[in-house]
């Protein structure tokens, strides 16, 4: 019985199957708009523009938000609790800085007048706006996550035990961690 | 049971017996928050068996304005109020009709009807499972689709009528506000709808690929996996990679509708409004959108059908599937040619003609795993001892219908020929027979084949072979002749035929199809009666295996409870095709190899 346990413990859990096919499944909607504006690019009345330099801080951000993140799976795996939980908060506000920093970002652009939607807009700030909300709206979500992990480690000394919620979210984390560097790098060269 | 008790019983391979329920479920759990699959699968089905019948009488509507351009019912006038005003059905309501037809026929119910049904119901019952990876979402899954289906319902009742400019949502039509009545709260509706649809399918998709890759019983390896399963897989797969792109092509027209971005509209002139004030916006954009959805989703609502129709006719043959590797490489092969055909369906709209020319050879490429798969379906019935039941019957229609359709698409393949056939009554024919009426025979064939599975009880068989015999027979007196109107140039989409010269000839023709569509409808009544019925009085399953099958769906008791089985799960020890091997009828999965047994 206890070998058939440790058998079962390697086992990759059905979450963690679902987690993947449904990134999966995400990378096939950036990749649809991405290829959407090079389409789109190569047709008349395309606006070159200049990325504002927020999203070099924010790229930043992400970025350390990713390291903190494993550093929460690591003190889960220690069992240290009260770091494990400094972890998970510190992630959860770097995701907050981040979108509040993407904000700041549509702000300049619109401060320089270039219109992301309306009547006086170009699709290429408009895809911009889109592409990057999108992603700011999948970052959200995963602050929502990291919230609700936190509340119930905070709530219940059980939950140290389970890694399941963790390890999740940082796979998730890390995901839309890479993600945002392709957009930012997709955006910046080939736009 | 709740799912982490599901999950639990699963790994501990039935440790422990979680088949005994401690707690009674009230109706509320037990038929609308169900979180068991079987009961998922259910109301999937019934769902899209009200879409069904929904969706058939607005095509027997549009029939009887194509087949009756000149005659007036007042009938229709106190159904429909404005929308037939005289008797005859108004152009608006004509498209309108013509749309919501296509739009819940390919998704409501080919879609969320077949997959969301037969992925439910067998996936985890097949591969050996208590319930699905996570039937929380499964539970959401169904909900979301319930909602889009609200939604789709609501906007056919909204002052300026629901959406009109196609199933395939091209702009300018789509995107722009005064193009028509249906542009307005119309498409609004449908587009919302729609995206709830879409995160159903994603939540369903993921679910059925994560229950097939890991939650399969001890013994059910890959290559042991019933070609029903391997079916799904691809399908899900499908589905999850194709969905969320057109996820982002609504996004972006929803931005083109409400917040005034030039995705897709230019600075056309519209009449009545002045030239747009967008600027460069690209239609064609959204063709590529769609259609990297659009053809892959083709295979979304066959590959579920050929899935069924494998293993029916294994079973009602008595033989082993002939070439279940090749059934399977075929399979893959569809599933990966499925995402490099999409522009095969803009072959007209300015496509550069080399690139059209890759397109054409790409699909026509489909017709190599097409044909090995016909014939492993030919040569499984070949020399079998053929029982035909209805459900037979529908599979063998099935292919009889892929044979049919699936010519006709070499046609279209060509781009050259498909400059003359495109938007024509050829193309109709052609992606009703290969892909509506043959996905409906697989459908049918599941339902006649499950159905004592579902419910415990037989349906009628008497009634299941009226059902046939008229079904099989009436969509080829519908769409067959629609080739000669379509190779004679005969536009789709139009309302009324009779002011040409050139198509007054069809007038009788159209007519006959008018009047067939209605008896084929009426006999889809006659399954309905007998669909619930037998639900309530059929007769009773005794055999805890009927249909003298091998796979594990029938271990389970007459009528299993949520998990399935009460007590352990079997393991797997063969292929689920072990039929006529040795001289023995048939082995099921769970029976151990015996020391003298010849392997398959």
């Amino acid at each position: 019985m206890s070998t058939d346990i440790q058998m079962e413990k390697k086992k990759i859990h059905p979450y963690q199957f679902y987690l993947w096919a449904g990134l999966g499944s995400i990378v096939m909607m950036f990749a649809g708009l991405t290829s959407a504006y090079i389409v789109k690019k190569s047709q008349a009345s395309w606006l070159e523009f200049e990325l504002p330099n927020v999203f070099v801080v924010s790229t930043v951000v992400i970025l350390i938000s990713s390291f903190t993140i494993q550093m929460a799976v690591k003190k889960q795996k220690e069992q240290q609790e009260n770091q494990y939980r400094g972890f998970l908060a510190v992630t959860a506000i770097l995701g907050l800085v981040f979108i509040i920093l993407q904000i700041q970002g549509f702000k300049t652009l619109e401060g320089n007048s270039i219109a992301l939607t309306g009547a006086r807009s170009n699709s290429a700030a408009s895809f911009l706006f889109v592409i990057t909300g999108l992603h700011l709206l999948h970052v959200l979500g995963g602050v929502i996550a990291l919230v609700w992990i936190s509340v119930r480690v905070f709530s219940s000394k059980n939950n140290i035990n389970n890694d399941l919620p963790v390890k999740l979210i940082s796979n998730y984390w890390h995901f839309v961690d890479i993600l945002w560097v392709y957009l930012f790098v997709f955006l910046h060269w080939v736009g | 049971m709740s799912h982490e008790a599901v999950l639990h019983a699963h790994e501990s391979h039935g440790h422990d017996d979680h088949g005994h329920h401690e707690h009674h479920d009230t109706f509320l759990t037990k038929y609308v928050f169900s979180q068991d699959h079987k009961m998922i699968a259910k109301q999937f089905l019934i769902t899209g068996m009200v879409w069904a019948v929904l969706g058939g009488l607005m095509s027997v509507l549009f029939r009887l304005q194509l087949g009756y351009p000149d005659a007036s019912f007042p009938w229709l006038e106190a159904i429909l109020g404005k929308w037939a005003k005289g008797g005859q059905i108004t152009p608006e309501a004509y498209y309108a009709l013509v749309t919501t037809h296509g739009t819940v026929l390919v998704f409501f119910v080919l879609t969320a009807g077949l997959s969301g049904t037969f992925a439910n119901f067998l996936i985890p019952l097949q591969i050996g499972a208590r319930d699905m990876a996570s039937p929380f979402m499964n539970m959401l899954s169904y909900w979301f689709f319930l909602a889009a289906s609200i939604v789709m319902m609501s906007s056919l009742f909204v002052e300026t009528g629901p959406f009109s400019g196609g199933w395939v949502a091209y702009p300018p039509l789509s995107a722009l506000r005064d193009a028509s009545p249906g542009s307005k709260s119309g498409m609004d509706l449908w587009i919302i709808s729609m995206a709830l649809f879409v995160v159903s399918s994603l939540l369903g998709g993921l679910n059925y690929i994560a229950t097939i890759l890991n939650m399969r019983t001890k013994g059910m390896s890959m290559t042991r996996l019933p070609l029903t399963i391997w079916a799904l897989f691809f399908t899900a797969v499908l589905g999850v990679l194709s969905f969320p792109v057109l996820l982002s092509g609504f996004i972006l027209l929803i931005f083109d509708r409400n917040f005034g971005t030039s995705f897709y509209l230019s600075d056309i002139f519209v009449n009545g409004v002045g030239a747009l004030s967008n600027e460069g916006g690209s239609a064609i954009l959204y063709q590529h959108l769609f259609w990297f959805l659009g053809h892959p989703e083709v295979y979304i609502i066959l590959l579920p059908a050929m899935g069924m129709v494998s293993e029916i006719m294994s079973v009602n043959s008595r033989k082993p599937i002939f070439g279940y590797m090749a059934m399977l490489g075929s399979l893959f092969a569809i599933a990966v040619l499925a995402f490099l055909v999409w522009a095969h369906h803009m072959f007209v709209t300015g496509l550069n003609p080399f690139l059209g020319s890759v397109f054409v050879l790409l699909t026509l490429l489909i017709a190599v795993p097409s044909a090995i798969k016909v014939f492993n379906w030919l040569t499984t019935l070949w020399r079998g001892n053929i029982r035909f039941t209805p459900g037979m019957l529908f599979a063998i229609g099935f292919v009889s219908l892929f044979i049919s359709g699936g010519l006709t698409g070499i046609w279209l393949g060509n781009a050259a020929l498909d400059i003359h056939l495109h938007d024509t009554y050829f193309v109709i024919a052609h992606f009703h027979i290969v892909m509506g009426v043959a996905s409906m025979f697989g459908m049918f064939a599941g339902v006649y084949h499950w159905f004592p599975k579902m419910y415990g009880r037989y349906l009628n068989n008497s009634l299941g072979y009226m059902h046939f015999w008229v079904t099989l027979a009436g969509a080829y007196m519908i769409f067959w002749p629609m080739h000669y109107e379509g190779l004679a140039g005969m536009p789709r989409r139009y309302f009324d035929f009779s002011i040409w010269e050139s198509f007054k000839q069809f007038a009788e023709l159209n007519r006959f199809i008018s009047t067939v569509a209605m008896i084929v409808f009426a006999a889809q009544l006659l399954f309905i009666i007998n669909f619930f019925y037998s639900i309530f009085k059929g007769r009773k399953v005794t055999d805890p295996n009927p249909w003298k099958s091998n796979t594990l769906e029938w271990t389970t008791p007459i009528n299993p409870g949520h998990g399935n089985w009460p007590g352990e799960i079997p393991e797997v020890h063969r292929w689920p095709y072990d039929y006529g091997k040795d001289g023995v009828d048939f082995i099921p999965q769970d029976v151990p190899v015996g020391d003298h047994e010849s392997s398959h």
